[in-house]
């Protein structure tokens, strides 16, 4: 092969790879994307059930149930208006009342926010910047600084 | 007095920072040697000053100086003195001044080491290391200065971030800096060649020690910081995906490749212009890094700081060290002039198919980390792309490099036999298939894939043996002479064996957890017992404890196995009201290379507490396979070839510094 040849085999056999690389991103984008809502984004947006989604906000004060077998109940506020979440597991350290919080999950047909991961927050001050921008949208949030 | 003698000496170095970065360049270009050896004595002296400035920090957190913003910040004067050492990087300010630490550290090396550089060259990498340094130098004085007085001094500090107190901690950051800063060098190198428009094989013989130097270090810092999270965090995983844990295996990556193609240009003078790029590719990687976790557009443990102008000067930065050094290799790269001639398939052949795949995968990562941000900026949508996304992308890229790989170093240069080297990898593939065999009969239905990369990770395993039996003709000669040549062989031919067959081991620790890791969660009350994997773990009750700064709630298990009592496990869960925080410390219990982990959740009003148990089979092979590969790539390190100097063998002894 001339050099000229094999530079040309060499830039095919690196464009295949890419192409390949980004059929993968590509599929992989379409299926593992998960966007961001607020309670309020929920109604709005019309999220059918069964999508998986991020909500987060407040976990609302007065609302956190404890049941049988580690499962909780408590409501996410935006300061417009609420989901119902209901989690079974462990929560996070810093999880309480008033504090931000992200669940990840679907909704069920009744409206109610099923998750399967609450994400934890590792400092007191530290509020997820999703929930902040979300909390800000909807006039709720005071800088404490 | 300490605070202001550590301020007055980092201004000192970034003088001497801005002097260092024109008068030896200028001086090349002249040809002037008195101007170009001002670099050496200057890099030496910037460095003296940087580690005063450092000490003086450290010596304020030691003797708790509250007086001092940053220590009243981040520490308490009840936490134990390795803990009070260690939050000197554990806040933003402390770690940009490690960071400036290590960059002069290594500048220094290379002024007191690279007396047989080309004299243009060594002052043109000094002048190029320099204008790094100003620039963090600046970021340092200017947003992020360490030393600032709090007017009314507090009586005590608010204590370090408690996830943060842990002896990992101690290690994981000055391990991961010493990767990032170590491209610096590379960096550094490729920018010098491309301001001489001049590239030859000595210069790759420079470049590899410094690439393999970082890599060893990035390796374990990334591996350590993957434990601690393991352990620190109480959620048991090792690997997040996390855009931070992002951060620092894109140099990786990146590193890897840089490792392999300056092999390339170092034996065979070709893939000049492609090492250059990958140089500066993994520098501007790790710059990214540093942005990504310090700018605070990413909220993780990570994110110490969310001040915009840091974010925004940093950004800076990145867009003049990045698009500057892209811009030079644009209009100088093509005078580099053209290397040796090679077929596909050759050991040239099998290392670009290791750079093609590594870089691609590291793009995948790139976009998997950045598309967020990026969207966010554009449309305003919130998204995450979450671990699906890389396995998805990653694991499928990984799987031809990780078959290629004993290839690699059996392939003859310039021209090999891949039939042949295939012939001689006939043992390690008869091992991987009755690795899949076993794997697929013991396991049963539901693990073909599994049973696929356990016959992989035993393939590259046996096949980076394979390279070494064949260079010492084992089996084929007599012990005794298959022994004389093992002895003979270049330790760098070692190093390359173990670090390939480390990725084996830590292929097959990550393919066992994931597969057949077991989980339990419970709300356990005393006496109540959960079996796992074979154990039985009995809850006995909890205590309560007083610990030095904070208070502790510690859960006793005994684990049994069989009726016999293998070991007491003690996992607690300390608040820190100094911070209104917790932190979850899980118990670990090794057997092998196999751990049990419990961790605690919240206590309940009924008596019960929610307890997470884990067994993970074969974890441990994770990071130790992370281990082999750093002690491979150390191996390497110390070849006598790679030690700069070699044309001289008869004062080779003298030459051999352990710090290259």
């Amino acid at each position: 092969m001339t050099r000229k040849q094999r530079r040309f085999a060499l830039i095919g056999t690196g464009l295949a790879v890419l192409a390949l690389a980004a059929a993968l991103v590509l599929s992989a984008l379409k299926e593992s994307i998960v966007f961001f809502n607020s309670p309020t984004d929920l109604v709005e947006k019309h999220i059918a059930p069964g999508t998986r989604i991020r909500l987060g906000g407040l976990v609302k004060p007065g609302s956190l149930m404890r049941g049988d077998n580690l499962l909780i109940r408590f409501e996410v506020t935006d300061g417009n208006r609420e989901t119902p979440v209901v989690y079974q597991g462990i929560v996070p350290d810093l999880f309480r009342e008033g504090q931000g919080v992200i669940a990840e999950g679907a909704l069920d047909p009744q409206g109610t926010f099923r998750a399967d991961t609450i994400l934890a927050k590792h400092d007191e001050k530290y509020m997820p910047r999703e929930v902040a921008d979300a909390l800000k949208k909807q006039g709720h949030w005071k800088d404490r600084q | 007095m300490i605070a202001e003698l550590g301020h007055y000496a980092l201004i000192l170095a970034l003088g001497l920072a801005l002097i260092q970065s024109c008068i030896p360049i200028l001086g090349a270009r002249t040809q002037d040697p008195a101007l170009m050896s001002v670099a050496g004595p200057s890099a030496l002296a910037q460095f003296g000053f940087v580690a005063v400035a450092f000490a003086a920090l450290t010596t304020c957190y030691v003797i708790s100086d509250f007086t001092v913003a940053n220590v009243f910040e981040n520490s308490h004067s009840a936490m134990p003195l390795l803990y009070k050492i260690t939050s000197v990087w554990g806040n933003h300010e402390g770690s940009m001044l490690l960071w400036v630490l290590i960059l002069s550290l290594f500048g220094a090396l290379v002024a007191r080491f690279g007396s047989n550089l080309p004299m243009t060259l060594r002052a043109n990498v000094l002048a190029v290391q320099s204008w790094i340094a100003t620039a963090f130098y600046l970021f340092i004085l200017i947003t992020s200065n360490p030393f600032l007085r709090l007017p009314q001094a507090p009586a005590e500090g608010r204590d370090l971030n408690p996830i943060l107190q842990d002896i990992g901690l101690a290690i994981h950051p000055p391990f991961l800096y010493l990767g990032y800063v170590g491209f610096s060098i590379t960096f550094s190198f490729a920018i010098a060649a491309l301001l001489e428009g001049r590239i030859d094989a000595a210069w790759a013989r420079w470049v590899r020690p410094w690439t393999l130097a970082a890599w060893v270090f990035l390796t374990l810092g990334i591996a350590m910081g993957s434990y601690w999270a393991y352990y620190e965090l109480g959620w048991g995983g090792w690997w997040f995906w996390d855009p931070v844990e992002n951060a620092s295996f894109m140099p990786w990556l990146a590193g890897t490749a840089l490792l392999h193609s300056a092999v390339v240009m170092e034996k065979r003078n070709a893939l000049k212009v492609w090492t250059i790029l990958l140089a500066i590719l993994a520098f501007s990687l790790s710059l990214m890094g540093t942005f990504l976790v310090r700018s605070g557009v990413l909220t993780s443990v990570h994110a110490f700081a969310n001040d915009p102008t840091r974010g925004v000067f940093i950004l800076v930065i990145l867009a003049t060290f990045i698009g500057g050094a892209l811009a030079l290799y644009a209009w100088r790269a093509p005078m580099l002039k053209q290397g040796g001639l090679f077929a596909p398939i050759s050991r040239e052949g099998a290392l670009i198919f290791n750079n093609l795949f590594l870089t691609t995968a590291c793009a995948t990562i790139f976009i998997g980390t950045l598309y967020p941000l990026a969207l966010e900026t554009l449309t305003g949508t919130k998204i995450s792309v979450g671990a699906p996304f890389f396995n998805m992308t990653f694991v499928p890229l990984f799987i031809p490099l990780l078959v290629v790989v004993p290839f690699g170093p059996m392939l003859a240069w310039k021209r090999g036999d891949l039939l042949g080297v295939a012939q001689r990898l006939l043992g390690a593939l008869a091992v991987a298939v009755i690795a899949i065999a076993v794997t697929f009969t013991i396991a049963g239905q539901g693990s073909l894939f599994a049973a696929f990369a356990i016959g992989l990770a035993f393939y590259v395993m046996v096949g980076a043996l394979t390279d070494l039996a064949e260079r010492t003709n084992l089996f084929r000669e007599p012990a005794t002479s298959s022994f004389t040549r093992a002895r003979g062989l270049p330790r760098s031919v070692w190093g390359t064996a173990l670090a390939h067959f480390g990725l084996g081991v830590a292929l097959l620790g990550v393919v066992c957890e994931t597969k057949w890791g077991e989980e339990r969660i419970a709300a356990m009350k005393p006496g109540q017992t959960v079996s796992i994997s074979g154990y039985d773990i009995t809850f006995d009750g909890i205590v309560r404890l007083d610990g030095p700064n904070y208070q502790e709630l510690r859960g006793k298990f005994t684990v049994r196995s069989g009726g016999v009592v293998f070991e007491i496990m003690e996992p607690s869960k300390r608040s820190f009201p100094s911070r209104e925080t917790s932190t979850t410390e899980a118990a670990l219990m090794t057997r092998k290379l196999s751990q049990v982990y419990i961790s605690l959740g919240d206590p309940s009003s009924d008596g019960s507490i929610a307890v997470r148990i884990y067994h993970k089979p074969l974890v441990l092979l994770i990071w130790l396979g992370a281990v082999v590969m750093a002690l491979g790539g150390a191996l390497s390190f110390s070849d006598r070839r790679l030690r700069v100097g070699a044309p001289k063998p008869a004062s080779a002894k003298t030459a051999l510094q352990p710090a290259e």
